[in-house]
């Protein structure tokens, strides 16, 4: 130890106190890890000298192995039958090189019944060589029924050769109904429940989807085989069996034919969601995330080069949109408003309300998409027409909370409960949502807003879908993708799920739905362009705009076309219809990702789903064969060139936030 | 009282002499144990290069480049960016978990190609950096005060509750308790430690809600092995069988027969050490234990060689955070502990583990050839 004062005093003195106590502390930290190998060391002595001998008995009595059997997993089928996911039998071609004597003469055989290139061989060699010799090695797999009948029969003068059989997840229909029927993927740590059957390497759970919400009943139950097995791994001979009992299959009210033909009609536009639902028992017809991705690139685990792509598409193939996305519903949110007002008795279809092209709360402007205003007009003319005045009006007579309580009654708000993972809730704003997330009060210009379904309003395709059903029903409706009842049979369903009713005002609702139908079906309603034109299945609508980024004051002085702004920025294309108008039945919901005005894109997405709906109508019929027209044939949207006005044509713009449709 | 010309002796190392410097034979040590692990991955593929030991060979050679590189920066850098480290990490283990809740499933790792970096593996070295400067700079009056404890406390619960919330019980545990030995080792009262072992102990019912149901599987299974012989249980006798049978010699290389068999899960990673012990028994497990024994005391002659306050407390707490991975293992697999599921250092199949441990070698080694630099409270060097 140093002297007092050498060197630099007092502080190295300090230093020398502080390195004695580090030393002290550090010497007990030494202490404390010698023990504790010490006691690893006592541990290891004890297994592998004192009970050794008991656990090389054991090793020896491991030989009887009890092994499991995977039961095969269930089927998804659509309400007719059609398999959307089942398993594929998977035929290899194994050598099992202690019995095959010439290996080289043998694998000449083999290449005259199937095609066995030179790059298969020598990876068949090299794999011999490595291996024990009873271990199979796999020479081809994915074998052609064709190719597996030829070397089958040959099988008695290849020695060592067999072909082995496995299973594995099969969708037919590959990224159709990927968000639908989600996939199955390796178990991970987190999903182990202590099942068994969830350590075994090869086995699959569901992951998303489907595959996810119904994987107890897939799933299936173990079987296991005691076999005997020699020292080196090799079964010697089996000597108990217990089948597995495989996984139920499981019947969803999807029809795979829409489900199709609505994917084929959406894949015309770079980014689309759509929900098709029969509105009296909720059941999912179709369900359309666009683009979708292949399940089977996670069932033999996912390759991160995979992952990045996927993930990185901006147009979100892996998020189904359909249930997880979020959109401000824009005009499509008009019917909830006009008859909350009528309900509330704020109006009555008689009230006339005059739109200047615009309206002034305090001092701030709120603009009607048409720059010139709508004029003097009713409800009915304000639905067919969208305008934007009529429905600030009418929000600012109901006031926030009577129009948030019937959203919320049409579903809006929260999750509605969909039999499938990952749905989002939307957003319906109150006055204690914003007290309690900005801690500012609710003020009036909200309110406006709100009712023409911009502002913080929040909805998902499938939320928009169901108020249509809510609507058209009068009760409260719930999708759902799980079929109790099974396979659909001839005759149909008669026993509709009992939903409870609403309590709407049937007159009200009558108005509303009357204010669709002229949306559709009239000259100067916006969708006129994109109705059916077969009277028996005509449809009522709404359509809309919403909004993704404020226009500037710049863009509105120059006018800015929409092909000018970046496709991240442009606004959402949506659309809600039912149909046919006399006796509604289906409801369909579209939003077209940044593709500008709903009655132009949106729209005749919807007409031609619901003609092609109607036409085959699934929730009545058995198809006799399970087949639609291809989306191509279908008959494209009558041009209408100056015959309707397509007042959606021209672009509006503004500073305030404002709802075309 | 003299006074040293300045710079004499105490000048920052060259690089070449840094180079010049640098222990190779820890190189060798560690090449050795990380040639074990190859030579066990291979064994565990039953005798196969694929699918895991020419990987890990690819990785362990990458990795040597972050432990050069730790190596050659000096003490003060390592001082100075202590706790940037620290935040960066942090704020990767918060991106990946965000990304994992967003997203589709877990996933909890950076692709960088060979590696799939998992940031919560990381963060012991950049806690234990920064529990290391904030100490040094801690006088000793202060460090008895309660209140300068708080700062610490924070730093090191912050990441574990995050990593416990992934779940991962095993990383956060070796975390939390690698951040406390650096307390301890920093003097800090024993009363501290007290008072914190108490409040732990009132909180486990809390952290009992945070375990999914198989960890609360694993722990009671550890109570009463046999109520599962199928299920968890079945791992640990599985792997009490093949150590046993190893006996003292074992049954040579490639000739394990219950490692192979498929009865044991992750038998490349978590469980790697049963092949090893059963292939090369009693003598096997002890000449591994006695190369990580000799990995572990250089450390220490780092530290107590080390002239800056800083150096001492991160070498220590990197060696020790080393330790912990080895007896957590080596006792899971035993059946001393329950299974948490940490990896056996320099041998198991992984890649965060394998750059973690290599990266805090580096670090030791930076501490070593910067052995005589003093530091002050700042951080400065400074004459003696």
């Amino acid at each position: 130890m140093r002297a007092k004062g050498t060197l630099s005093g007092a502080g190295l003195q300090r230093e020398v106190q502080r390195y004695r106590h580090f030393t002290r502390r550090a010497v007990v930290l030494a202490g404390g890890q010698v023990l504790l190998l010490a006691a690893l060391v006592s541990r290891l002595f004890q297994l592998q000298i004192v009970d050794s001998e008991r656990y090389k008995v054991l090793s020896d009595e491991n030989r009887i192995n009890l092994r499991l059997i995977a039961p095969p997993r269930g089927r998804i089928l659509d309400r007719f039958g059609t398999p959307l996911a089942d398993n594929r039998q998977d035929y290899h071609l194994v050598i099992v090189a202690e019995q095959a004597g010439n290996i080289h003469a043998t694998l000449e055989g083999v290449a005259g019944l199937i095609e066995l290139d030179e790059a298969d061989r020598s990876r068949v060699l090299r794999e011999i060589r490595r291996k024990h010799s009873f271990v199979p090695v796999v020479v081809r797999d994915n074998l052609s029924w064709d190719e597996m009948a030829r070397v089958e029969v040959a099988v008695p003068e290849l020695p060592g050769i067999s072909v082995e059989q496995g299973l594995t997840r099969n969708y037919p229909y590959r990224d159709t109904a990927a968000h639908v029927v989600g996939y199955v993927a390796k178990v991970s740590e987190q999903d182990l429940t202590g099942d068994p059957l969830l350590e075994l390497p090869d086995f699959r759970i569901g992951k998303a989807g489907i595959e996810k919400a119904q994987d107890l009943a897939l799933r299936g139950t173990a079987g296991t085989r005691q076999v005997e097995i020699n020292a080196f791994g090799r079964v010697v001979r089996e000597i108990a069996r217990v089948d597995s009992e495989p996984g139920r299959d499981v019947v969803i009210g999807l029809d795979m034919a829409m489900q199709e033909f609505v994917t084929q009609r959406c894949a015309t536009e770079p980014s689309v969601a759509c929900v098709l639902l029969d509105a009296v028992t909720g059941e999912v017809l179709a369900l359309v995330s666009s683009p979708g991705f292949d399940p089977t690139v996670f069932t033999d685990g996912l390759k991160p080069a995979v992952w990045r792509q996927l993930s990185g598409d901006p147009r979100h193939p892996l998020s189904n949109k359909a249930i997880a996305g979020t959109y401000p519903p824009g005009s499509t949110f008009k019917p909830v408003s006009a008859l909350a007002a009528l309900t509330a008795g704020v109006l009555t279809p008689e009230t006339t309300i005059t739109c200047t092209g615009q309206i002034q709360l305090g001092n701030a402007v709120f603009h009607c998409w048409r720059k010139g205003g709508h004029g003097t007009i009713r409800l009915r003319d304000a639905i067919k027409k969208s305008c934007d005045v009529f429905f600030y009006e009418t929000a600012m007579r109901l006031g926030i909370d009577r129009l948030a309580a019937m959203a919320d009654r049409l579903g809006y708000g929260a999750p509605l409960g969909i039999d499938i993972p990952g749905e989002k809730g939307g957003l319906m704003p109150t006055r204690e949502w914003k007290l309690a997330t900005t801690g500012t009060a609710w003020q009036e210009g909200e309110t406006l807003i709100a009712g023409i379904g911009q502002g913080s309003v929040l909805a998902t395709p499938l939320q928009i879908a169901t108020m249509a059903a809510r609507l058209v029903t009068g009760r409260a409706v719930v999708p759902h993708l799980f079929r109790p009842a099974g396979i659909m049979t001839p005759g149909g369903d008669t026993a509709a799920p009992d939903f409870a009713a609403l309590d709407l005002d049937d007159d009200a609702r009558a108005r509303v739905l009357d204010g669709m139908y002229a949306v559709v079906n009239e000259p100067g309603g916006t969708a006129y362009a994109a109705r059916i034109t077969e009277p028996q299945f005509a449809m009522g609508g709404k359509s809309g705009t919403s909004q993704v980024r404020r226009i500037t004051q710049w863009e509105r002085d120059h006018g800015l076309k929409p092909d000018q702004i970046p496709w991240k920025d442009r606004d959402h294309a949506l659309f809600v219809a039912f149909a046919p108008v006399s006796a509604p039945r289906y409801v369909c919901a579209t939003i077209v990702e940044h593709a500008g005005f709903g009655s132009e894109v949106a729209a005749p997405i919807c007409r031609d789903v619901l003609r092609e709906v109607q036409r085959r109508d699934p929730a009545r019929q058995v198809p006799a064969s399970n087949r639609v027209a291809a989306a191509g044939s279908a008959p494209a949207a009558p041009a209408s060139p100056g015959a309707a006005p397509a007042l959606d044509n021209q672009p509006a713009h503004d500073t305030s936030t404002t709802g075309r449709g | 009282m003299t006074a040293l010309p300045p710079g004499l002796g105490r000048a920052p190392l060259h690089l070449v002499e840094r180079i010049l410097g640098l222990r190779w034979d820890l190189v060798v040590l560690v090449s050795v144990v990380a040639g074990i692990g190859i030579a066990a991955l291979y064994s565990a593929a039953d005798g196969n290069m694929q699918p895991w030991a020419t990987k890990q060979m690819t990785r362990f050679a990458i990795a040597l480049i972050p432990m050069l590189g730790a190596a050659l920066l000096g003490v003060r850098r390592w001082f100075r960016i202590a706790y940037w480290t620290y935040i960066v990490t942090l704020l990767l283990i918060v991106a990946v978990d965000m990304r994992g809740f967003v997203g589709m499933g877990a996933q909890r790792w950076i692709d960088l190609g060979v590696i799939q970096l998992q940031p919560s593996e990381l963060m012991s070295l950049a806690l234990v950096l920064s529990l290391g400067r904030y100490f040094h700079g801690l006088g000793d009056d202060n460090i008895a005060k309660f209140r300068y404890l708080v700062l610490p406390g924070l730093m090191i619960l912050l990441p574990t509750a995050l990593i416990l919330k992934e779940p991962d019980l095993g990383t956060a545990m070796v975390l939390l308790m690698s951040g406390l030995v650096v307390m301890f080792i920093a003097r800090v009262r024993l009363l501290a430690f007290g008072v914190g072992i108490v409040a732990l102990g009132m909180s486990l019912p809390m952290v009992w809600k945070f375990l999914r149901d198989y960890q609360k599987v694993r722990i009671y299974t550890f109570l009463d092995p046999d109520s599962d012989p199928l299920g968890a249980g079945y791992h640990i006798l599985q792997s009490k069988i093949a150590l046993g049978s190893g006996g003292l010699f074992g049954k040579g290389f490639l000739h394990g027969t219950q490692s192979h068999l498929s009865f044991l899960p992750e038998k490349q990673t978590d469980f790697i050490f049963t092949t090893l012990a059963e292939e090369f028994g009693l003598v096997g497990s002890l000449v591994l234990l006695a190369l990580y024994s000799a990995l572990i005391a250089y450390g220490f002659a780092i530290a107590l060689r080390s002239r800056n306050h800083f150096g001492r407390l991160v070498c220590l707490g990197i060696v020790t955070n080393f330790f912990l991975y080895v007896f957590i293992n080596i006792a899971m697999v035993t059946g001393l502990i329950p299974v948490v599921g940490v990896p056996l250092p320099l041998i198991s199949y992984g890649g965060t583990a394998m750059l973690t441990v290599m990266f805090g070698i580096g670090l030791m080694m930076s501490i070593y050839l910067d052995r005589d630099v003093r530091l002050n409270r700042a951080g400065e060097a400074q004459p003696d």
